[in-house]
Order: structure tokens, then C-alpha cells, then sequence
């Protein structure tokens, strides 16, 4: 079998032909540059009103990846949520039930049992808190599935009742929360990588981008496919390790604040050393999310459970004629966008260092508002776990911005969210009419 | 000619199924050997579909027997069709569109490697082999189904059908969504695949196609068995007698 597919055609702009030979997704090239918009707007506004540009600076970034990240692990779950063509409007508050679990578990049931700081009090809860977030996902699933309640119905009643169930297991906020588990937060410097650890993390990250690259390769020669032009392959692998290596630069740019230093060598016993400087690094949840983002790619890209996610959107009967089990399908999505809140549950509390009865809400809205962002699309079968992340690095970025040239009230950072998600939703229609 | 001495391939026995009190399939017997094109024939609504669902698993029956190679089995869903050696080309092609033909091709079967990732570069080899050969003009493999014409879809969904060595085939009207050269290419096809053995349900709307393909005629009216008749013994009018009365021709009612 010599056949080759077909090879990309040489006539056209030198655009068209990069984009078509690099196979790069064009809607999340337009993503990325509407991302940059933000940021460079953002950074300049700052810069000429302001007097000073605080968006593109090493620390606002570093808190942006922080930010981003309880809303982008959900995000993940959400997009195959809806490429199901369903919904899951239940999320925040499972994230506020769950958090408050949590937080009561570490705080007056562990301690008395285990003694304070036990090194079991942060994995017990953090197993405790995926497993419960995956138990009520599986159950609305269930509800979903095999009773055939529509998922609107069946999460909008989960956003009531997880949040009353929130309220009614503590009615005050839980602090402070055990030490380690915080770590999970990225609540300040000791919540990070350091400067080597990032370093050496960025590296093993290219590293992966190269054999990717290298293993994509072989897998399409040995069946005798054209390979795509080697120019194109090592570029969009260079420019990744590039993002990631430029990143890794940028989070160790960010210094400690002497404050931390104090309490670092006041914990070694030893004065503060004459111009130290520690950088951050990589924060702990920005690499949970990368972990999270990197397995869900996996998931939806190379197994079967993926295909099956997409071919269900796509066309629920040919699936269910397929053979494929839909019904334990949608039982098994839902359990895993649970499990997600969970996470996001273990960050969120982790950040503020306490679980309150209101953590989360409106944060399913964001999540949703993240994935279509992102590119999903309401009618199904369509949608990316990088373009999700994209989404929600959008609105993490709207409302970091406005607090920083001084719009910090709450309401003008929705007013701008809501506007941003249906000019992005329009913008995304009128690319869709132009490609067709 | 068709030999019918030996055990059927398929044997449907005594089948209804119902639908909320209204009987979709009235106690109707049908059976279809090895090499045998079986065509069944009524108007819409006559219960066609419903009675070869319930052969493919997408339907059950309320009573009756299914027996392959005379012993009874029971297909509870489509899975259990597939393990039997049964595929069908659906009149609605089943097929998901925002994936595309080799994604469709393998849906529910997909070929894994090793670690039991997909191995998508193995699934498109062997779809372009298939297309090759059932569809030499078939160039669009990477992009979603969505993007292919009627004739094209048709192909994949027929592919899919023939791909994984099937005994027995239920073609639901395969030719209706298809121009006169595609047709002719789904005609070969089946004399082919006639000559290798399988039988094949045909359920066919055009007269002059199920006098050219099939051995013999089943019809069916209102969801029972008009009765069923060799093509080669009836006249397109004796056929559509049966269709429209419900009543097999006074020449073989005897």
C-alpha cells in the first residue's frame, strides 16, 4: 500500500499553505491572537493611563496561571460534558459541598484522630473529595442515563441541592485548613515549583514534545502516508518548546517577596543571606492542570472511551447501533466531571486556605463559558480540551485586567465577561460561514 | 440457483414485536440461506424495519425465535448481532458525522495497539485497502462525514458492513440516496458477495431492483407476512399485487 494522502496543494497565499502544511487548528490560532489582544490591550491601557503596565509582568502572570486553573480542570470536564450534548449546571455547587466536606474532615474530624499536621489528613481528604465529586456526578449521571431526566433538569437541581447541602454542613468558613493540603492552592511562593525543579520540568516537557513529534512520524511512514513536511513538524515542535521554556522563564522571573524570605530562613534557623532572590516557578495547580489537561487530550484523542464521547455528540443512535454503550457512557462522563469539581474543590479551598459554603458560585457558568470560548459547540460532536483552556485563560484574563487598570467591582468584570462570551460565540460563527 | 436443502442461514420464527398496544410485527416467519439474496418488500410502515431490527439488536421482539445456523440465539443488542456475524447498512447510514470515514469504519471495534491506545494510523491503512476496492474514488479520509456526498456516505457505511467478514447482511434500502452508476456499483456488490456465501436481507422499495437482486420476495402488510415468493416463479405485477392487496397471486396460492 503505496497510496498517500492527499498532499497539501501548493497554490495559495503563504499563510494558507503554513497553516495547511503544520495541520494547525486555525480557530485556535485566532484564539491565541485574540488572547495576546487581551493581554497586550490590558498591558497598554496600563501603560499610557495608568502610568504604568502591570499586565505582561512576571508576578500578574504567575497569579493568571493560579487563577486559571480551578476553572481550566473543570473546563476539561465540561467539553466532553457537551460534545455529549448534555450540560452539567451542578458543578460550583459541587464544588462548595464538596469543599466544605473537606474542609470539615481536615480540620475537626482528622486532627482529633490523627493529630494536627499528619501527613494522612491531607491524602485522606484529597481522596475523599475526588471520590465524593465522582459519587454525585455518577448519581446525576445515573439519574441522567437511565431515567432519562434531561441533564439540564437533573444539574439544575444539583445546583440547588449541593449548594443547600454546602450551607447546611457549615454555615462559617473552615480555616485554617491543614499545611500541606494549602500546597495544592498556590497561594504564595511556598506553593511552587522553585527555579530548578521548573527548569528541569520545562525540559522534560520538550523533551516529550520531540518524541511526540518523532513517534507521530514513524506512525504515519509505516503505513506508507505522506509525512508532513519535516520544516513544518520541526517548526510547530519549536515553537512549543519555546512557549514552554519562555514560560518556565517568566514564572522563575518572578521573585519571592522578602516577607517569604524571612519566614524560609527564619524556618532554617539562619539569617536572610545578603541580595537573595528566589524565584517562584511553576505553582502547583498551574501543574495539576497541565497533568490534567495532558491525560484528558490523551483520553479524548487516543482511546476508545474518547472516540466513543464524540461519536455519541456526533450521533447518539449510530453510536448506540455501534454497539456502544451509551447509557454507561454518559454515567461514566458525568462521574468524571465530578471527580474534576472535586479537584477544582481541592485547589479552590487550597488557595483561600479555608472552605467556605460559597466557593464556586457562578463558577459552572464560567466553566461552560470556558469550553464554548474554547471553540465547543452547544449542538455537540465538536470540541477541544486545548481550546477549553484557552477559554478559560480568556476569562481569567478579562478579570485580572480589569481589577488592574482599576475596574476591580465585580460587576463591570461580569458585564465584560458576559459580553466577551457572545462576541467570542458570534466571532466563532462568522469564521465557521467564511471556511465553509 | 440458490440450494435450500440444508439449514437456513437465518430462520426468524414466529416474530412480533409491538409498540404501545399497535403489533409493528404480527407472527411473521422468514428465513434466508447461505448465498441468498432475500428481499422484503411492503409500504412504509408495513414492518419491514422494525422485523429486521429486531434481527441486528436494535429492537427486541416480544415473542418469537431467531435461529442462526438452526440454533436459536439471542441477540439482546446490537453487540450481540456483531458477535453473530450479522451487519447491517441502515437507511439512515448510521454513521456519526463529525468524525471521520475510519473513525465510522471501526466505531465500536476500533483497533487498539499495544497499550490499548487507538492506533488511528493502522484504522485509516485499512480503510483506505476497503475503499479501494469498494470505492476507488474515494479520496476523502481525513475529514469528517459530514463532508461527503450521499454516494460517498453510502460507501463508508457499506465499508463498514463488509469490512468485518459478515455472514449475514441487512441492507435497508441501500441504493435510495444514490445515482444510477452508484447503484450499478451496490448491484455488483451484492452478486458478489452473494457468490461468497453470505445472505443478505434486502429491503428494497424499487420493483425492478428486487426482480434483478434477489432470489426470492418476502412481503408484508400492516406487520404481517403477505407470504413470500421466488422471484424467478412471479411477474413484477404479481409482486405488486402483494404489496398494495396483501394477497399472494391466485397462481401460487394453491
Amino acid at each position: 500500500m503505496t497510496d498517500t494522502s492527499n498532499p497539501p496543494s501548493p497554490q495559495g497565499n503563504p499563510i494558507g499553505r503554513f497553516v495547511r502544511a503544520t495541520e494547525i487548528d486555525q480557530g485556535l490560532l485566532g484564539r491565541i491572537g485574540a488572547l495576546l489582544l487581551i493581554w497586550l490591550g490590558f498591558h497598554l491601557y496600563g501603560a499610557i493611563f495608568l502610568d504604568q503596565g502591570l499586565f505582561l509582568t512576571p508576578r500578574n502572570l504567575w497569579n493568571l496561571s493560579v487563577q486559571t486553573a480551578y476553572i481550566g480542570i473543570m473546563a476539561t470536564g465540561m467539553v466532553l460534558i457537551i460534545i455529549m450534548r448534555e450540560i452539567d449546571l451542578s458543578i460550583g455547587s459541587i464544588m462548595g459541598f464538596v469543599g466544605v466536606v473537606m474542609g470539615l474532615m481536615q480540620v475537626d474530624w482528622l486532627v482529633p484522630i490523627l493529630g494536627l499536621g499528619h501527613p494522612l489528613i491531607w491524602i485522606i481528604t484529597v481522596v475523599a473529595g475526588l471520590l465524593m465529586g465522582a459519587l454525585i456526578g455518577a448519581f446525576q449521571g445515573v439519574l441522567i442515563a437511565y431515567l432519562a431526566i434531561p441533564s439540564f433538569i437533573v444539574t439544575l437541581g444539583g445546583l440547588l441541592v449541593w449548594r443547600g447541602a454546602a450551607f447546611v454542613s457549615s454555615g462559617s468558613t473552615i480555616a485554617p485548613l491543614d499545611d500541606t493540603f494549602v500546597l495544592f492552592g498556590g497561594a504564595g511562593p511556598f506553593a511552587a515549583m522553585g527555579t530548578t525543579g521548573s527548569w528541569i520540568i520545562a525540559v522534560l516537557a520538550c523533551a516529550a514534545v520531540i518524541w511526540i513529534t518523532l513517534v507521530g512520524r514513524n506512525a504515519r511512514s509505516k503505513h506508507g502516508f505522506a509525512p508532513r513536511p519535516v520544516w513544518a513538524e520541526s517548526f510547530v515542535a519549536g515553537f512549543a518548546c519555546l512557549v514552554i521554556l519562555g514560560a518556565a522563564a517568566v514564572v522563575n522571573a518572578y521573585n519571592w517577596a522578602p516577607g517569604n524570605l524571612k519566614i524560609y530562613f527564619e524556618k532554617l534557623g539562619e539569617p536572610v543571606p545578603e541580595g537573595a532572590e528566589f524565584g517562584h516557578g511553576f505553582a502547583y495547580p498551574l501543574l495539576i492542570m497541565v497533568v490534567i489537561v495532558v491525560a484528558m487530550t490523551v483520553l479524548m484523542n487516543r482511546t476508545r472511551f474518547g472516540r466513543y464521547v464524540f461519536a455519541i455528540g456526533g450521533n447518539p443512535e449510530a453510536a448506540a447501533l455501534s454497539g456502544i454503550n451509551t447509557q454507561a457512557m454518559k454515567v461514566k462522563v458525568f462521574a468524571l466531571m465530578g471527580a474534576l469539581a472535586g479537584l477544582a474543590a481541592i485547589v479552590g479551598s487550597a488557595r483561600q486556605n479555608s472552605a467556605t459554603n460559597a466557593m464556586g458560585v457562578f463558577d459552572e457558568l464560567y466553566v461552560i463559558a470556558a469550553a464554548v470560548i474554547g471553540g465547543t459547540s452547544l449542538a455537540g460532536g465538536v470540541g477541544t480540551i486545548y481550546g477549553a483552556i484557552i477559554g478559560a485563560l480568556v476569562l481569567s484574563s478579562l478579570q485580572t485586567g480589569m481589577v488592574l487598570i482599576g475596574f476591580g467591582d465585580g460587576s463591570y468584570q461580569r458585564m465584560v465577561t458576559g459580553v466577551a462570551l457572545v462576541l467570542a460565540v458570534y466571532l466563532d460563527i462568522v469564521y465557521r460561514k467564511r471556511i465553509k | 440457483m440458490v440450494d435450500r436443502t440444508g439449514t437456513p442461514l437465518v430462520e426468524l420464527r414466529d416474530i412480533s414485536i409491538a409498540f404501545g398496544g399497535i403489533k409493528a410485527v404480527d407472527h411473521v416467519t422468514v428465513d434466508l440461506y447461505p448465498g441468498e439474496v432475500v428481499g422484503l418488500l411492503g409500504h412504509n410502515g408495513a414492518g419491514k424495519s422494525t422485523l429486521i431490527k429486531c434481527l441486528s439488536g436494535a429492537y427486541q421482539k416480544d415473542s418469537g425465535q431467531i435461529l442462526i445456523n438452526g440454533q436459536e440465539v439471542e441477540i439482546k443488542d446490537p453487540r450481540d448481532a456483531r458477535s453473530q456475524n450479522i451487519e447491517t447498512i441502515y437507511q439512515t447510514l448510521a454513521l456519526a458525522d463529525n468524525v471521520d470515514a475510519a473513525s465510522n469504519l471501526f466505531l465500536g471495534r476500533e483497533l487498539v495497539n499495544k497499550w490499548g491506545f487507538l492506533d488511528d494510523s493502522r484504522m485509516e491503512a485499512e480503510t483506505r485497502k476497503i475503499m479501494g476496492r469498494l470505492n476507488p474514488n474515494f479520496k476523502k479520509f481525513n475529514v469528517p462525514v459530514s463532508a461527503l456526498s450521499g454516494g460517498q456516505r453510502q460507501s463508508v457505511a457499506i465499508a463498514r458492513a463488509v469490512y468485518f467478514n459478515a455472514k449475514i447482511l441487512i441492507m435497508d434500502e441501500p441504493t435510495a440516496a444514490l445515482g444510477p452508476h452508484e447503484t450499478q456499483m451496490v448491484a455488483e456488490l451484492i452478486q458478489e458477495l452473494k457468490a461468497q456465501g453470505l445472505g443478505i436481507f434486502l429491503i428494497e422499495h424499487d420493483i425492478h431492483n428486487v426482480m434483478k437482486l434477489c432470489d426470492r420476495a418476502s412481503v408484508m402488510k400492516n406487520g404481517q407476512l403477505v407470504g413470500t415468493v421466488d422471484v424467478k416463479e412471479v411477474t413484477d405485477d404479481d409482486i405488486l399485487g402483494m404489496i398494495i392487496l396483501g394477497k399472494k397471486p391466485a397462481h401460487l396460492a394453491a
